[in-house]
């Protein structure tokens, strides 16, 4: 195993190679039970705790399957614009791995319940990409092994391992895409844009919690380089342990370099799964697939053939919610934003916050203001998403509201959304016990003006001379002293009644 | 003896029933007999003997508190090893499994338990139900008790051999190619494999999915029909399960006993007879025929050419599931783990305990299921066995447009001597010629005597197959042809065991 790769300069990759993806989504689901036994579908349970006989591959347990799983599948199926099967079957995926209980995995194969579909992905630019879909299949997540000792975390060179059977059995919806050709330069860009949407698709399905950091949603990135005048693709890595949307990014950018580099030294690409690095950006060779491993596929004697009639098809068809380009469309067009201001709204994951935020009273504008600048930034320093501050579309509403009825400052406001993302309480609160009302009265403002004259004479009468714009200074005095309590649209007025 | 181990569960339940004797009598008169003469049978891999007598106490209990309990309630049994049960070893005839104790009971069991059925114990048979002669168990062979150094049959020898021996009324059997059948044949008592799907899966041991059926055995038609209707039905535990009524056979075992099959239209299938079967089996088949004619059936011949490529198909699909179904036992989560001395990988301690924990039989047939499965030979072996499914499938469906039920011999031949075939895999799979076809296609099928072979004096069994879900429609020509041949022959063919040694 390799850890330092000759790299080629990007613009170097484009200029002598055409790059093709193919991008494998598993999703996993968030149906109550699992997918074939009535145990808990819980992220993060203590070790084997939500297990039993049918998902710990127990002899003589049999399977039973879920039929919300299908049903989102379905879903997943007509949302990504996919045919679904009249008549599909699961198979049996057989290969030796401690964490899988019963030595093979539970599957579709060549019978996948949605093939064929597409989904559209805006680029950066705004422009449309279309990702065409093979299928998307159901199957059964696998347990963790935790490897203790050696240094890679993997099994080889570990001292023992630890297996946790609480996630075998969780439903997952594999999502696979055709190969994805003509993206030249734009190739890692194509592959982040994709799972974001997807992301934001199977959010608004409501069928996954789509958390990419406690993987149940997983990327693996097959990449390959075709030199300008071949007329075949190139051989293929397929780059597993993708956390993140811009681990997506660089994955596919770094396997692009990596492999340019290796062919044009005159090397040949190995066919195999790699590993993506977090911490350095690079990927790392894992299984060797020299021979394509035989699964010995058949189909899953234990399970009847799934039929879903179109009655019922065309009955999920009409649960699925307002996807989120349909969304977005008409968010743009009853806010009129610039297709620039509805791609930071987009980018910052803010759609559904703002509209909360708009229904809970207060302008897009406003909104926006606050979910894309100040919130967006406070989320990024916690390190969470956007949707998980501990603050509410009506919360923010409240705090707008209190601005523009002029008993808070912007300044004040902000320090009020500080406290309740704190764990302050209620806006209301946070003010009373922060002690962060605006100074209104205006006597108090008089004497502390008065007080910021006498101590700046030569602005005072610049000011009385007509230089209207020096009353910055006193205004900046007057804020210092009331503490920033003070309202300084209310404060310049009276600087300049004081000095006319 | 105790005279109540020679009863019929029939019998015996009406009796607990009345209160004439307590559940606890019979229990402990068939343990007696368990602890006389099992080990010379060596029938059982397990004797629950607490386990049995609270059950039955229970029932005693129930009894005297007036409550309303189940048909079979009361009745002992014994379970074929291949079934869970909680907190009661189950090995599956295997070293792999020596030792566990699974936490959950099948639905079979869980039934039976529901019912108060007095389970005695757990019998031996082919590891994995792999075999026909209960030669394979890890735990040694079962012997019939009509000829000690011959086999019971298998894969349930020991469930068969309980019955001849009068260790217990009852027992129950898995038949995934014959398994309930051919030893219900050589030993003289009554086996029945139900509809697929007829009873439920869940906590059989899987061998082959698609073909695995458990089902009742007994000494007469009435009793197997009794613990039929206990065991079967819908289990949403088991998506192979049919949801639908369970079938009326112990409505048809009575109606069958008034010995009338007028209009009733009998198949006999002309594959199942010529070269490599026994003549006194083919005689007493004829008799059996003959005997059927004279109760009103109407007889005909029934042609089902691709019968003649049901082992072959068998020995492709059965293998296949099995090689699959097998990889499970790994040494990680349960039965027995070779070799984790710290310094050895997972992989390297899987690889050795498969290594120490199958037995040859089970390793042929992994290997054979793992080739049939690879990529490049799948539709040649697998695939191609799935059509011969088919067709034997279409088969029957042609046959059963034409004639009610289906007859043959069980098995072509009378017990054989244990050894004769171990080393002559291909003479073992022979036993099994005539059942497997139910198997594949999926309809039931059972085995009841038909008298003795003139030539060896040891048992023949008599084939009875019925379209799927018309389980009813065998047992009603089974009983009548009961009542015929006990007329004929004098007592019933199970009087014929001889004492066994050890027996008091």
């Amino acid at each position: 195993m390799t850890s330092v790769h000759e790299l080629m300069d990007y613009a170097e990759v484009i200029e002598r190679f055409d790059p093709v993806l193919g991008l494998e989504v598993h999703v996993e689901l968030h149906t109550n039970t699992k997918m074939f036994c009535g145990c808990a579908n819980v992220f993060g349970g203590e070790p084997n705790t939500q297990v039993c006989p049918t998902c710990l591959g127990m002899p003589g347990a049999l399977p039973t399957l879920n039929g919300k799983a299908v049903e989102s599948a379905i879903r997943i199926g007509l949302a990504l614009n996919c045919e679904i099967a009249e008549w599909c079957r699961f198979a049996r995926k057989n290969y030796f791995y401690p964490d899988m209980p019963k030595n093979f995995q539970t599957s579709q194969y060549d019978e996948p319940i949605a093939f064929n579909g597409y989904l559209d992905v805006t680029l950066d630019d705004g422009s449309l990409f279309r990702v065409e879909i093979e299928r998307a299949h159901m199957e059964e997540d696998t347990g963790k092994s935790l490897h203790v000792g050696g240094s890679t975390g993997r099994i080889h060179g570990a001292e023992h391992s630890l297996l946790d059977y609480n996630r075998a059995g969780v439903p997952l919806i594999e999502i696979v895409t055709k190969t994805i050709e003509g993206t030249g330069e734009r190739a890692p860009e194509v592959a982040r844009a994709y799972v974001t949407a997807l992301r934001d698709l199977l959010k608004a399905l409501d069928v996954s919690d789509v958390r990419m950091d406690q993987g149940s949603l997983r990327c693996d990135a097959n990449v390959s380089l075709m030199a300008k005048d071949a007329t075949e693709f190139g051989t293929r890595t397929e780059t597993k342990n993708v956390n993140s949307l811009r681990s997506v990014e660089r994955a596919v950018r770094f396997e692009m370099t990596r492999q340019a580099a290796l062919l044009a030294s005159g090397g040949t690409i190995t066919q195999e799964t790699r590993h993506f690095d977090e911490s350095t950006g690079g990927t790392s060779s894992g299984r060797t697939k020299e021979t394509a491993e035989d699964y010995r596929y058949f189909p899953e004697p234990d399970l009847v053939p799934i039929a879903p009639s179109r009655e019922w098809v065309e009955e999920l068809r009409g649960t699925l919610p307002e996807l989120p380009w349909e969304r977005r469309k008409r968010v743009q067009d009853e806010w009129s934003l610039t297709d620039a201001e509805l791609r930071d709204l987009v980018n910052a994951g803010a759609v559904d916050l703002v509209a909360a935020t708009v229904d809970a009273g207060a302008t897009h504008t406003e909104a926006r203001s606050w979910w894309v600048s100040y919130l967006t930034k406070e989320a990024n320093s916690r390190g969470v998403e956007l949707s998980e501050l501990a603050i509410t579309p009506a919360q923010i509403a409240r705090v707008i509201g209190l601005v523009n009825a002029g008993e808070l400052t912007n300044k004040l406001a902000r320090e009020v959304v500080t406290g309740v993302l704190e764990g302050e309480g209620e806006p209301e609160a946070v003010i009373e016990a922060r002690g962060l009302k605006v100074v209104s009265d205006d006597s108090a403002l008089e004497k502390a003006v008065d007080e910021a004259l006498a101590a700046q004479p030569d602005v005072a009468a610049k000011i009385r001379d007509g230089k209207v714009a020096a009353a910055g200074a006193i205004v900046g005095a007057v804020m210092k002293a009331t503490k920033g309590q003070a309202d300084a649209k209310r404060v310049r007025e009276l600087i300049i009644a004081r000095c006319s | 003896m105790n005279p109540l181990i020679r009863s019929t569960a029939a019998e015996l339940a009406a009796k607990i029933a009345s209160r004439e004797v307590s559940a606890v009598e019979v229990a402990q008169a068939h343990l007696d007999r368990i602890g006389e003469v099992d080990g010379a049978v060596n029938a059982f891999l397990h004797v629950d003997t607490e386990g049995a007598l609270k059950a039955a106490r229970k029932v005693d209990d129930d009894l005297a508190a007036g409550a309303h309990v189940g048909p079979l309630a009361g009745v002992p049994i014994a379970l074929k090893d291949v079934l869970t049960t909680e907190g009661v070893p189950t090995t599956v005839g295997s070293k792999m499994l020596e030792g566990w104790v699974p936490p959950y009971d099948a639905t079979v069991t869980r039934r039976l338990k529901e019912a108060g059925v007095v389970i005695l114990g757990k019998t031996n048979m082919d590891e994995f139900a792999m075999g026909s002669s209960t030669e394979n168990s890890a735990y040694g062979p079962t012997r019939n008790p009509w000829d000690l150094d011959r086999i019971p049959g298998g894969s349930g020898g020991g469930s068969a051999a309980a019955l001849a021996a009068f260790q217990a009324p009852l027992s129950i059997g898995t038949d995934t190619g014959g398994s309930i059948r051919q030893p219900g044949a050589v030993t003289g008592t009554v086996g029945v494999k139900p509809t697929y799907g007829g009873v439920s899966r869940y906590g059989l041991v899987a061998f082959s999915s698609s073909l695995d059926q458990a089902g009742p055995c007994a000494r007469t038609v009435l009793d197997a029909a009794l613990l039929h209707e206990v065991i079967a039905g819908y289990d949403p535990m088991d998506s192979t399960s049919i949801n639908a009524p369970v079938p009326p056979v112990v409505a048809a075992a009575r109606e069958g006993a008034s010995g009338d099959l007028s209009g009733v239209r009998v198949g006999v299938v002309t594959q199942f007879s010529g070269e490599g079967y026994q003549p006194g089996v083919l005689r007493s088949f004829e008799a059996a025929v003959a005997q059927l004619k004279q109760l009103g059936a109407e007889v005909v011949e029934v042609s089902c050419p691709s019968f003649d490529y049901a082992l072959p198909a068998y020995y492709l699909i059965a293998p296949s599931e099995a090689s699959s179904n097998l990889a499970r036992f790994d040494a990680m989560r349960y039965g027995i783990r070779v070799g984790d001395d710290s310094t050895r990988s997972a992989e390297e301690v899987m690889s050795l305990t498969r290594e120490a924990g199958f037995g040859p039989e089970v390793k042929r047939r992994i290997m054979i299921g793992t080739y049939a499965l690879s990529s490049g030979y799948y539709d040649a072996y697998y695939g191609s066995a799935q059509k011969v499914r088919t067709l034997i499938s279409r088969d029957f469906e042609a046959a059963f447009a034409t004639v009610d039920v289906l007859v043959s011999p069980t098995t072509p031949t009378t017990a054989f001597p244990l050894g004769e075939r171990t080393g002559d895999p291909m003479a073992m799979y022979k036993a099994d010629l005539c059942t497997i076809p139910a198997n594949l296609a999926g309809n039931a099928a059972m085995s009841l005597p038909s008298g003795l072979s003139d030539e060896d004096g040891l048992p023949v069994g008599l084939q009875i197959m019925a379209p799927a879900l018309q389980d009813h429609r065998m047992y009603r020509v089974a009983a009548a042809y009961e009542v015929a041949r006990d007329a004929a022959l004098g007592a019933p063919v199970i009087q014929g065991v001889p004492q066994l040694a050890g027996a008091r």
